[in-house]
């Protein structure tokens, strides 16, 4: 029995490179229900892709023209919104890096003992939705003793929430290949500091992993509605849903374009990370 | 006083100040009256005012049909992918196409689905000029709770994809053999062998998918702006202005969210435990 149920990787691996053939009837059957599958969920994949775009293109009459990309690009809003979502997402990443790392770091060099907890931080995204967040930041620092609310603050540790899952496990993935031990007592013996560790060791060794955080945190806080709207502060995703209540066409191109967006940043995030074992949970709906 | 717990002070402070604090607000003020004394009758208000039962009633509608929809399928899909004997690039570009569309959600989803089959949408223009009808003027609406399960599906399915497909590739080649050669069929494989192995991990998964769902505002909101009454469009309301006149009753309506959501984040991470056991 612990044979068969003893884990062994390279006959995981072998057996995963014997997976694609197929053998016998069953398998012959079994292909034709897999490609159907696989149809159907190709078309759900894409038929709304193809119906915005193909609707984008419908701005002026009886023919097919980019005027709603036009129309959306002369925009000086257009401009200032995602100006203020660059700026954002800037801003969080930069914020979360800076929390992220050091904590995770400090996890596995010296409190291993601390790693439940802080996962169980990291989780809560999950547990208190976007909306019920801002709602709490909203009625807790809106009114004396402590006014935050005129302030980005509030806006941004939103959104630093919003990504702490994701950097978290993309760094603490990172930490994992590395010999963190080694590395810092090396260093220690070296005669360098904290911050030079973190700096010149620490940062440099990450560099991939925290990419691949960064990438998701973009894409997250680019196209992000509930903060930045009910904390009414100009964004791309409020910009998105004001157009919309608006004017047709535009809307769908500025989808496309915000596809595009989360497109180009997941495709480099698993460039990237492509090898490594990399998992997410969920975006911000 | 262990100094190493110093290291992770910025983290946790961060976290009391801008997670835990706001949750505790809303946990206190759920349990006082409009002049500050403690009262019950916010809780009690959740269980009795019609606005907030129809609320909850759609959102949970909505959470468990398509957590339900999109784990079945996600699940064949991912099966179709990983185990129908499909060329190995399909998978690559179903995890990375999965990864995309999961994180593809909010105003610019609920525009797509707009385009597709609102009133001017692609299949909507389709399906008139094949059956030559108007679905106007046959009543037929998308922006109802069925509508918006199907614009949920595009995040839901692909999420199932992302979680289960490592699941699937748990089960090993040698169980099924193991099987053949003491004579079970497929369906004694199924039933006393991947089934059993795989019901954690579809359970945590489904639970998963419905906390993702309960939990959407942008993409409701942009899609139907305040006629799909959910939870977290009527938290929104509140935000925008005190819709339900009663500040105490806001805060129990968001309470009321955190332990749905609580719940469902124990039972995954519960589900999580238990499918360790078998596959890593």
């Amino acid at each position: 029995m612990s044979n068969i149920f003893g884990k062994s990787l390279t006959s995981w691996a072998f057996r995963r490179s014997q997976e694609a053939k197929p053998k016998n009837g069953i398998r012959g059957r079994l292909n034709i229900w897999a490609w159907f599958i696989l149809l159907i969920g190709i078309v759900y994949f894409f038929l709304p892709l193809i119906a915005t775009f193909e609707f984008s293109l419908r701005m002026v009459k009886d023919r097919y023209t980019f005027e709603a990309y036009r129309v959306a690009f002369t925009d000086p809003k257009f401009f200032l919104n995602f100006g203020y979502s660059v700026l954002w997402a800037l801003l969080t990443i930069f914020f979360s890096t800076l929390l992220v790392v050091p904590t995770a770091y400090w996890v596995h060099w010296k409190l291993p003992k601390a790693r439940p907890f802080v996962e169980f931080v990291t989780l809560m995204p999950f547990v208190v939705p976007a909306v019920v967040l801002t709602f709490g930041l909203i009625r807790l620092y809106g009114r004396p003793p402590i006014v935050l609310l005129g302030s980005p603050i509030l806006l941004i540790a939103g959104y630093i929430v919003l990504s702490l899952p994701y950097m978290f496990r993309a760094v603490d993935t990172g930490l994992r290949a590395i010999d963190v031990r080694t590395l810092t007592e090396a260093a220690l013996s070296l005669g360098a500091g904290w911050g030079t560790i973190l700096t010149q060791v620490i940062f440099p060794n990450l560099r991939v992993a925290i990419l691949s955080g960064v990438f998701l945190t973009f894409a997250i806080v680019m196209g992000e509605f509930t903060f930045a709207s009910l904390l009414a502060w100009p964004a791309f995703g409020p910009y998105m849903e004001e157009i919309g209540s608006m004017r047709a066409y535009t809307p769908q191109a500025l989808s496309v374009v915000s596809f595009l967006l989360t497109w180009a940043s997941i495709g480099l995030l698993q460039w990237i990370g492509r090898g490594r074992g990399q998992e997410q949970v969920a975006g911000a709906h | 006083m262990n100094w190493s717990w110093v290291g992770v002070a910025p983290f946790f402070a961060f976290a009391i100040v801008f997670l835990f604090l706001p949750s505790l607000s809303i946990f206190y003020r759920s349990f006082q009256a409009n002049d500050g004394t403690f009262t019950f009758d916010n809780i009690i208000a959740l269980f009795t005012t019609r606005d907030i039962i129809n609320a909850y009633k759609t959102s949970l509608q909505i959470s468990l049909i398509t957590a339900a929809g999109g784990a079945m399928f996600g699940f064949l899909l991912a099966y179709a992918v990983v185990l129908g004997g499909l060329p190995r690039g399909i998978r690559t570009f179903m995890t990375t196409f999965s990864g995309v569309a999961s994180n593809f959600a909010g105003v610019p989803l609920a525009f797509a689905f707009i385009a597709t089959m609102g009133n001017a949408g692609l299949v909507t223009r389709w399906i008139e000029s094949i059956f030559n009808i108007s679905t106007r003027e046959m009543g037929f609406s998308i922006y109802n709770m069925w509508g918006l399960s199907i614009v949920y599906m595009y995040f839901q399915f692909p999420l199932m994809v992302l979680i289960i497909a490592p699941a699937l590739d748990g089960l090993r080649r040698e169980w099924r053999e193991a099987c053949e050669n003491l004579g079970g069929t497929s369906y004694h494989y199924w039933r006393y062998v991947a089934i059993p192995i795989l019901l954690p991990s579809l359970l945590g998964t489904m639970i998963l998918l419905f906390g993702n769902s309960f939990g959407a505002y942008a993409t409701a909101y942009a899609f139907s702006g305040s006629f799909i009454n959910l939870v977290t469009v009527l938290i929104g309301a509140q935000i925008q202005g005190d819709v339900l006149y009663n500040p105490g009753l806001g805060n129990a309506l968001a309470l009321g969210m955190i332990v749905i959501m609580a719940l469902s984040m124990t039972g995954y991470i519960w589900m999580q435990k238990r499918v360790a056991r078998w596959i890593q």
